[in-house]
């Protein structure tokens, strides 16, 4: 299950999306709106996406997690739109035979996410606002991931 | 030959609206559109380094040639997730 979505994430339905029977362990991450960001005051976060590129993108990082460690079932959801303090903008879960896999699969799914999958974030913080970036790598580099 | 182009985050601020439609008259490269649209738009001059290409949702090197009916977005960095 890969998504963009603009209403309150559901961690349950993501791991309920990935359980297997030959599954022993499903490890999760919740990216959540955080009050402060480089020395300043984080009033709200706005994400913005390309949803069909981006889910797109999503499912090419479910299909690497199961190349490269080897898990069951990867699932992303992306929140857009305004996310305030606490709550989540990003979820995933990712189920493997045992949880070894299922903790490098999930790292893996957030690390990559962040730099490949076409949202952005702009910052709303006392007294501004801001695109949050730079991305890793130059821009044709991304290409030939 | 008509293209579809796609504008995000600080790039769909600057260009003020979200895409646009645009006639070529002749071959043309996803990095030679965008030096045109920073030509016609200087404010997007902060955020041209960093941009990257797709080409019909995915991601593509700077010099690949457009064909009719495609759609070029302009990506500036990303950044979902979480900190």
């Amino acid at each position: 299950m890969f998504e963009v979505v603009e209403t309150p994430l559901d961690l349950a339905r993501l791991v309920a999306a990935v359980g297997r029977a030959d599954a022993g362990a499903i490890a999760t991450f919740i990216g959540t709106t955080r009050d402060h960001n480089s020395g300043r005051r984080v009033t709200r976060l706005e994400y913005e996406a390309y949803p069909e590129m981006a889910v797109r993108e999503m499912n090419r990082i479910g299909e690497q997690a199961v190349e490269r460690f080897g898990v069951k079932a990867v699932a992303i959801s992306h929140r857009v739109g305004v996310v305030e303090i606490g709550e989540a903008s990003v979820a995933i879960a990712v189920s493997a035979a045992h949880r070894d896999a299922a903790f490098a699969g999930c790292r893996f799914a957030i690390d990559r996410l962040k730099e490949i999958v076409p949202i952005w974030k702009k910052e709303h913080y006392v007294g501004g606002e801001i695109w949050i970036g730079p991305q890793r790598g130059t821009p044709d580099s991304l290409s030939t991931s | 030959m008509r293209v579809r182009l796609l504008f995000f985050a600080a790039v769909r601020e600057r260009m003020q609206t979200a895409e646009a439609v645009r006639e070529l008259a002749g071959p043309t490269t996803v990095e030679a559109l965008w030096h045109q649209l920073l030509r016609e738009h200087p404010s997007l001059g902060d955020v041209r380094a960093a941009v990257a290409f797709a080409l019909n949702r995915e991601y593509v090197d700077s010099k690949t040639m457009v064909h009719d009916n495609d759609e070029v977005a302009f990506i500036p960095p990303v950044s979902g997730g979480s900190a």
